[in-house]
């Protein structure tokens, strides 16, 4: 349902197009779509107001570059402030001092606190700490069992809570229990409370006070709305939180509440959650989720992800031929053959811009076989054909068909996929602001960012 | 503000009084609870809508008092006051559009009149038309609750089984979610507390076969309401989408009607997502009703209003606490006013 800012823009500035100038008319526009894109991502309302005249201000009488339409120069304006609203760099945790050290994580019901305490345990495992795990949460039926099922799955000692003891209690002799478990590090679940819940956010206040924590984490759900600015607000007052988890990413929330929260607390997003899996967190990019909340895709963290399962040699030179616009079908074959290694592809293609194109990857119903047939017909080019596939000729494709075991109609698809897959790179580098140039022709794209 | 045409002719000069609402309205509650045969049940409705509607009263009221004039300020502020219930842009735009046009046609000059436009505006979106949800309709009756994570099915499934439990019916509860660390503990102590049966099997059992079994069970053992629980899933994922097709493909074996009811679980705390939420659930599997969770807290769950409207799936209950007695019938009319704070 949300049609990305970039195609909005690209029809309101076709006609604008060489205009050398922002001015307070040709931006009104587009700022109203800015608008309505960050409204529509949950953006709380009065943080839009302000984020929009400030851009308007900033963006008035600045000149346009040669290369960008004004809707591009907008765009490029209004991206730049969010990340910076989002804090620019992403954030670490601070767990400096003395062992053992307490983590605290608090939040709405349902918002992902017990899963975020155990995916933080790995994390902090695999970083050669030794992480213990304190349930707290008394009160939802079967909340320790959780705790502990998932804490034994990854390994990481979990204090015996009972549900008739006090959180107090829990949290006081869970730093002994930590101790003579060698253990350095304190990660505290806290129960699932309403902001507005007074007796419990006192409870909280005093556990913070048993464990004086390097780090309290306000766990907050992606798909969050305009409550978001109320909930953080009431629980930064209540217990000066250091940090934010954003949890969920993985659904196709746009995630506006990031940017809430960011205004009201002025407190870092350092997480993300982007699955249910218990090494499905990451680090927070302001870069990436600024993209997101434009609806401008994350052609970043795709390369990111690409970099993780090839050397980082090779990532650098994907990034480098999607700025120079020479990506091949050799290119292409490579990845292939690294998708296989990249894990879960759903989890890719939840990376690539657009709900709708989500969709239609779905509804394609991706085979893994099919990678092997579009790997074979890519082996049974020569080089030159997979350099240069325009002088692939009918007697080629034929030639190649026969090659690889498949139809000159399979050569065709892959052909004709590779080519729309490459505009949609050029493209999607333009949202992210790598390089300039591309037309819209979004139909098209959306269907076939891989060639199946 | 920026979205709807300057419209011209909106009085200008009307010089009556203002009329400040909000004020008497708070005294209106009491009623509600004497008139009601149920108080208890009321004293909770009233006080976990108390904290939406206090909200809205006093934003209302200083929207409303020392004002005079129907004017596009007075817009812009409901606007506000839409957007940050979660309303959404276009269902925003829908209403004060219509508002706008009815002040305009109607020569409208009393704010205590448009206000309850407005209000009529809201209850008209949100009332579906469909048939009364009765699970005497067939026996054992099937009920399927889905939803993303963290929404609330479990807790839900509880409050409903009680709910049904109270009015004579033998509900049978069903751990439909193999897959969350202790998700079947979880329902279990809830039947437990409701003094329900419950069917489970071990932690990743296929929940199809943990479906077909409750069925089963049902048949044979004489419950006239099954309520299912399913493992919280975001809508993206195909695969865990597929897997509910798959219960319900094996659940028609069995009974071929069932599930009789589908209800989706939305968390009121939600944004705009919920529409995304809908509309797959709703493609996928069909969703016959929606239950619209944790509205004890400051979150208006405005997004069902457009939704309801888009979609024409009826909200059949909300969540108003943690407790198995927090679950109401859903009225159009008093979501409305707990939103607008009448
Ligand atoms: N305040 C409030 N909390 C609620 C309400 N309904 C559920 N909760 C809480 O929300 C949290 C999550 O509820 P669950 O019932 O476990 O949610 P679920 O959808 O089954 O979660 P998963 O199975 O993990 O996807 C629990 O702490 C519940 O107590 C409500 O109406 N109001
Ligand atoms: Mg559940």
């Amino acid at each position: 349902m949300f049609e990305g800012l970039t195609s909005r823009f690209e029809k309101i500035f076709k006609y604008l197009r060489g205009q050398g100038k922002l001015t307070e008319s040709n931006i009104k526009e587009a700022l109203r779509e800015v608008r309505l894109a960050l409204l529509e991502a949950d953006v709380h309302y009065r943080v839009v107001r302000d984020f929009v005249k400030n851009i308007e201000e900033r963006a008035i009488g600045q000149e346009v570059l040669s290369s960008l339409t004004p809707g591009q120069q907008v765009i490029k304006i209004v991206h730049e402030e969010l990340i910076a609203l989002l804090g620019g760099t992403p954030a670490k945790l601070q767990l400096d001092g003395p062992p053992p050290v307490p983590i605290m994580l608090v939040g709405l019901q349902g918002s992902g606190k017990t899963t975020t305490a155990a995916k933080l345990a790995l994390m902090l495992k695999k970083e050669r700490r030794s992480p213990c795990l304190v349930p707290a949460d008394i009160y939802r039926p079967a909340a320790i069992d959780q705790l502990k099922v998932l804490g034994s799955q990854i390994n990481v000692p979990v204090y015996p809570s009972q549900k008739d003891l006090k959180p107090e209690e829990i949290v006081r002799d869970a730093i002994n229990f930590c101790k003579s478990n060698n253990c350095d590090t304190i990660i505290v679940d806290t129960a699932g409370r309403l902001h507005i819940d007074e007796p419990l956010m006192e409870e909280l206040q005093r556990l913070k006070q048993i464990l004086e924590p390097r780090e309290i984490l306000l766990v907050v759900d992606a798909m969050t709305g305009q409550d978001a600015v109320k909930v953080s607000e009431t629980f930064h007052e209540a217990l000066g939180i250091t940090g934010v988890v954003l949890t969920k990413l993985d659904g196709d929330a746009r995630g506006g509440a990031a940017l809430s929260i960011r205004a009201v607390t002025g407190c870092p997003v350092k997480f993300v959650g982007i699955g249910e899996k218990l090494d499905a967190i990451e680090i927070f990019y302001p870069d990436r989720m600024s993209s997101r909340i434009l609806g401008m895709g994350d052609v970043l963290t795709i390369i990111e992800k690409a970099q993780e399962a090839i050397d980082e040699e090779e990532a650098k030179k994907l990034v480098k031929k999607l700025k120079e616009d020479s990506y091949t079908l050799e290119d292409f074959r490579d990845q292939i053959r690294q998708i296989k290694r990249l894990g879960s592809l759903e989890r890719i293609i939840g990376l690539l811009p657009g709900v709708g194109m989500l969709k239609e990857l779905k509804n394609a119903k991706i085979d893994p076989k099919e990678f092997i047939r579009l790997e074979a017909i890519i082996n049974s080019m020569t080089k030159e054909e997979r350099k240069n596939p325009d002088i692939i000729n009918a007697s080629r494709k034929r030639r190649i068909a026969q090659g690889s075991g498949t139809t000159v109609q399979d050569v065709n698809r892959l052909l004709k996929g590779f080519e729309e897959m490459r505009k949609m790179m050029r493209q999607m580098t333009v949202s992210t602001g790598i390089a300039t140039s591309g037309k819209s022709k979004k139909k098209k794209k959306k269907r076939t960012f891989f060639p199946f | 503000m920026i979205w709807w045409r300057k419209k011209v002719g909106l009085p200008e000069e009307n010089k009556e009084e203002g009329q400040v609402l909000g004020e008497t309205q708070i005294e209106k509650e009491p009623e509600l609870e004497n008139s009601e045969r149920r108080e208890g049940l009321w004293k909770r409705l009233v006080k976990g809508l108390q904290k939406t509607r206090d909200h809205f009263t006093s934003r209302i009221e200083q929207l409303f008092s020392g004002r005079k004039t129907i004017d596009r300020e007075l817009f812009d502020e409901l606007e506000e006051i839409l957007i940050t219930s979660d309303v959404g842009v276009a269902a925003t735009r829908r209403l004060l559009n219509n508002l706008e046009e009815r002040v305009e046609r109607e020569s409208i000059q009393e704010l205590e009149i448009l206000y309850k436009m407005l209000e009529e505006e809201i209850i008209g979106l949100l009332s579906i038309p469909a048939e009364p949800l009765d699970p005497n309709r067939a026996d054992p009756f099937v009920i399927m609750v889905v939803g993303v994570n963290g929404v609330g099915k479990t807790t839900t499934i509880a409050k409903l089984a009680n709910h049904w439990k109270t009015e004579g019916k033998k509900p049978l509860v069903v751990a439909g979610d193999t897959f969350r660390a202790a998700a079947i503990d979880q329902l279990a102590m809830w039947a437990e507390r409701v003094g329900v049966p419950i069917i489970k099997q071990r932690p990743g059992a296929d929940p199809s076969a943990v479906v077909y079994d409750a069925l089963d069970a049902a048949v044979s053992r004489g419950y006239d309401l099954v309520i299912i629980d399913t493992a919280g899933r975001m809508h993206t994922k195909s695969n865990l989408m597929e897997e509910l097709k798959k219960i319900r493909r094996v659940m028609a074996k069995k009974i071929p009607e069932a599930p009789h009811e589908t209800f989706l679980v939305l968390d009121a705390t939600t944004g705009q997502n919920a529409y995304s939420q809908v509309k797959t659930f709703k493609e996928e599997i069909s969703i016959s009703g929606l239950i619209l969770t944790k509205l004890d807290g400051t979150a208006k769950g405005g997004v069902v209003i457009g939704i309801c409207h888009e979609f024409g799936i009826p909200i059949r209950f909300i969540g108003v606490g943690e407790g198995i007695e927090d679950l109401r019938p859903f009225q159009p009319e008093l979501f409305a006013k707990a939103l607008l704070g009448h």
